[in-house]
């Protein structure tokens, strides 16, 4: 019976997807809420209130700290992304050389702080450069702070440069490398005159997602923060001391000012040029050895292990202690902060559940349109970009702006405005994945379906959507975890409701009284309900494809 | 009634004309052969009959029906791609069921047609393998049994062979054909390749910067050229500027470079009008002692020899400078003849064409784009 509904209603679909004006009407509502939920919301939302941001101009003493924070979230997110780069770079090339059982293990390895909630990164690099940590027996302590901030945004920064590097390595062609090698060329002035040259584009991406990834991070930074400030933990701290006007000023010059910083590094990146007309044989011959490829290799992979690996695995220590001290007891019980523990675990899930669906359904026409260019290629290139804006600006000016949005809708309930706010900040995730999937299948095989009789739903669910379910189901997650793992926009927005990462970040700063083993165990929690939800969606993918 | 008819059809992308003005008919269960270079407009030209494209002027008629606003899944033609677009994720079943499902047929009908066309095609006892474990000559088989499966009338198809290593192509070529020819299809194949297309095709339309230039059997098109980019394109041939010195109803005498003469058919030209004539390689004779120039007797010295299996090409520049090819069958190649040799190359007044002398010259005419 569910069956028979099943398909009568997809034939339905299929039929009414031939028309021209349907389909007109499907782009035109996706379009519309892009524009709607997703781009204007956050323009117009700190327009309302910039009047706010001019009382601020009269105290020298806060403008001074607002530039002071806006300056540091530029300069620690374009030395984090260099720093990241130089050392990705070289775990990459190790990882796309595969070729063993540890390789593969290292590459599961280095996307460990990318699936961790960043308020466990923060609270983790806490430990470990803490007082307490492991490496304090060897004198070394990092207070919170500047250099604290650095070390935690240098490791979760670090694997969206391997990720996005490995794809383009294992992407690459390497009939270039090989055509050098016959030409008499050693491995080092291979890689800087041919091989990085090519990938440039992909240098590119990687150091812009890092640099979005680090100016945009705020539930960790205030973790590791003590009384350094940057952008984003400027404006959660005016934001707890209830100064509207700074938190204003703050979140509207970044949002114009890493949107510019964006374009520019796009524009100035393709000008870009790699030295690659000198090649130094000797110090190059050097470089080329056995010998120097092991120490680069060994100095990388320590790099990785003390910088990035451990510091954001170290929670798992006094998690594992809250099992046998009572904690876990507590915490099952459901007394004391955790009742509003797992009222807020709830409320991270539902909205994550809502958020991705939503953006799925309406994420998807807007893919084809990128993916088609359907629209002509100026129109392409303009939704690309609004597409895009939510991961170029920090989330916590974009919650700012969401949240006086939102909120003018007095009729609205908290809840919905956190959707919305959710909503607005993941949707590039499943945009970007489904587009990008799209774009590599062929549009020959489309339309050799569509001659074949298939109509355009049908050509869609039959053929695009079975060769895309990886990036479907890539994307779906990325905007899911995302959501589960929000912070930055959820502390902007919400007044009365918390959701679990903005409830750990209080508990972190001991705005609620908890101790070390309630933090980590909580923390625990997150993260153990975060890759038990991935696992599931994984399986019910994997079961419904067989 | 024709089962294909385009009517004034131009397809423009931005400034280009991919299509300019395309007029013609395919009758029902023909085999048409759309010749012409890269760029010429053949893609262009099937994706708008597949429905793929819309054209900005003109109309697309089957089966005496007008379609031109008909969606391409709803005209029952099959558009088959270089690459065949065999879909990766479904068994080869799977692919060729794919139509008849698409048009509503119940799957065990859809299954049982599926299984006909695979042996049709001999692939039955593949059906659950997928299209990469597949030859690229079995995969175009499947491409056609997807198409056939799907109950078109009409298959378009893309440079089919295009994708196949040479001796595989000959052999395709004619199975191609017969196929088609059994299932009482009319096609539409695309090629670069005037070979192929004078081997299959009942017809042949020549396309050039998206205008149609002749179409016609393939004996009418080779020895009727009808235009100077046709003569070169199909066959290979020798132009020479020429005047024309006197006309008679046996014909004309030309005046080539430096006052040698040539005489030829075609009289339809007038006194002292500059013309091209297009001579034939194969309809050209060499001989290895130079008898003094004389007409349709000219010398010249050999600037060139290239073996080409069954047949020795020497080019040869002339007293007055022009170039003309001469192609010769191995088994009548009697003497030695070798570059920087003094030769007689003589031709018949009846192998030969002239052509108005185009507005943008020799060369310009001769281009493909």
């Amino acid at each position: 019976m569910a069956i028979r509904l099943f398909e009568s209603v997809m034939a339905t679909l299929d039929k009414l997807s031939s028309r021209p004006k349907v389909k007109k009407v499907v782009y035109a509502f996706a379009v519309s809420f892009l524009i709607s939920v997703i781009l204007l919301p956050p323009v117009l939302g700190i327009s309302f209130k910039l009047g706010l941001a001019e009382q601020v101009l009269s105290n020298p003493e806060l403008v001074n700290r607002s530039e002071a924070a806006i300056f540091w979230s530029f300069i620690i997110a374009l030395s984090v992304a260099s720093l990241d780069l130089i050392a990705g770079l070289p775990l990459a090339w190790i990882i796309s050389a595969g070729g063993s059982r540890w390789i593969s293990i290292l590459d599961a390895l280095a996307d460990i702080p990318f699936v961790i909630p960043t308020v466990a990164l923060g609270f983790s690099t806490l430990l470990f450069w803490g007082k307490t940590g492991p490496v304090s027996v060897l004198g070394v302590i990092v207070p919170p702070g500047l250099l604290l901030v650095l070390l935690l945004h240098f490791a979760f920064s670090f694997p969206v440069i391997v990720r996005v590097m490995v794809g383009e390595l294992m992407a690459h062609n390497t009939i270039y490398e090989t055509a050098a090698k016959t030409l008499g060329a050693r491995a080092f002035p291979i890689a800087r005159t041919v091989t990085l040259p090519l990938l440039r584009p992909g240098l590119i991406a990687a150091f812009l997602l890092a640099f979005a990834r680090s100016l945009s991070e705020t539930g960790a930074t205030v973790i590791v923060a003590g009384l350094f400030e940057n952008g984003p933990v400027f404006i959660k701290n005016a934001k707890d001391a209830g100064l509207e006007g700074p938190m204003v000023l703050v979140s509207f010059t970044l949002i114009i000012s890493s949107v510019a910083v964006f374009a520019l590094i796009r524009l100035l990146g393709t000008r870009l040029k790699i030295p690659i007309k000198n090649v130094y044989p000797v110090p190059e011959a050097g470089l080329s050895s056995n010998r120097s490829v092991n120490i680069r290799n060994g100095v990388t992979l320590l790099v990785f292990g003390l910088f990035v690996l451990i510091p954001s695995i170290y929670i798992t220590f006094p998690a594992i202690g809250a099992l046998t001290d009572g904690t876990l007891q507590k915490a099952i019980s459901g007394l004391g902060v955790w009742s509003s523990f797992w009222q807020s675990m709830t409320l991270s899930y539902v909205i994550a559940v809502i958020v991705t669906l939503i953006n799925i359904v309406m994420g998807l026409p807007i893919a084809i349109l990128i993916a088609r260019k359907k629209l002509g290629k100026l129109a392409t290139t303009l939704i690309d970009a609004v597409v895009n804006v939510p991961i170029v600006v920090p989330s916590v000016a974009l919650g700012v702006s969401l949240g006086f949005f939102w909120r003018s809708f007095s009729f609205l309930p908290e809840f919905w405005i956190l959707v919305f706010a959710h909503m607005t900040i993941t949707y590039t995730y499943f945009v970007q994945a489904m587009a990008a999937a799209i774009e590599g299948i062929p549009e020959e095989m489309e339309e050799t379906a569509r001659t074949l009789g298939g109509r355009p739903f049908r050509v869609f669910r039959k053929i695009i959507l079975p060769l895309t379910k990886y990036s479907f189901l890539s994307g779906s997650i990325l905007v899911f975890t995302r959501s589960v793992d929000e912070t930055g926009a959820a502390t902007a927005v919400s007044q009365t409701l918390k959701t679990a990462p903005v409830l750990l970040v209080s508990w972190v700063k001991h705005q609620v009284i908890v101790t070390d083993s309630d933090i980590a165990l909580g923390i625990a929690f997150l993260v153990l309900t975060s890759f038990a939800s991935l696992l599931v969606l994984r399986l019910i993918v994997y079961r419904g494809k067989k | 009634m024709p089962a294909l008819r385009l009517l004034n059809v131009t397809k423009r992308f931005g400034a280009i004309k991919a299509l300019d003005d395309v007029t013609f008919e395919v009758k029902d269960r023909e085999y048409l052969c759309v010749l012409g270079s890269t760029g010429s407009g053949k893609t262009t030209l099937l994706r708008s009959i597949a429905g793929i494209l819309h054209p900005d002027d003109g109309d697309v008629y089957l089966d005496g029906e007008k379609v031109t606003e008909i969606s391409a899944e709803e005209r029952n033609a099959v558009y088959v791609p270089q690459t065949y677009a065999l879909f990766p994720h479904m068994t080869i079943l799977e692919n060729v069921v794919f139509g008849p499902l698409a048009k509503n047929t119940s799957r065990g009908i859809a299954e049982e047609t599926a299984g006909r066309m695979l042996k049709l095609v001999r692939l039955d006892k593949r059906a659950d393998a997928y299209p990469n474990e597949l030859s690229g000559g079995m995969q175009q088989r499947v491409a056609l049994a997807r198409g056939l499966a799907s109950g078109a009338k009409l298959l378009l198809l893309d440079e089919p062979l295009g994708a196949l290593d040479g001796r595989l192509r000959l052999e395709l070529r004619t199975k191609l054909r017969k196929l088609a020819k059994e299932s009482n299809l009319t096609v539409i194949h695309v090629t670069h390749d005037q070979e192929e297309a004078m081997t299959i095709g009942d017809r042949i339309l020549v396309l050039r910067k998206g205008k149609l230039q002749q179409l016609g059997t393939p004996y009418h098109v080779y020895n009727r050229p009808e235009k100077i980019f046709v003569a070169n394109f199909v066959g290979n041939t020798t132009f020479l500027e020429a005047i024309v010195k006197t006309r008679s109803k046996e014909g004309s005498t030309l005046r080539l470079r430096e006052g040698l003469t040539v005489r030829v058919r075609d009289s339809s030209f007038e006194t002292d009008e500059a013309v091209i004539l297009s001579i034939r390689e194969e309809n050209t004779s060499i001989m290895p002692e130079p008898k003094g120039d004389e007409p349709n007797r000219l010398s010249g010295e050999v600037t060139a020899v290239h073996f080409l299996g069954s047949f020795i090409r020497y080019v040869v520049m002339l007293t007055n400078g022009d170039v003309i090819a001469a192609r010769v069958p191995i088994k009548e190649v009697n003497t030695e003849i070798n570059k920087g040799d003094w030769v007689s190359i003589s031709f018949d007044p009846m192998n030969t064409h002239i052509y108005e002398y185009p507005t943008l010259g020799l060369q310009g005419e001769l281009e493909a784009n």
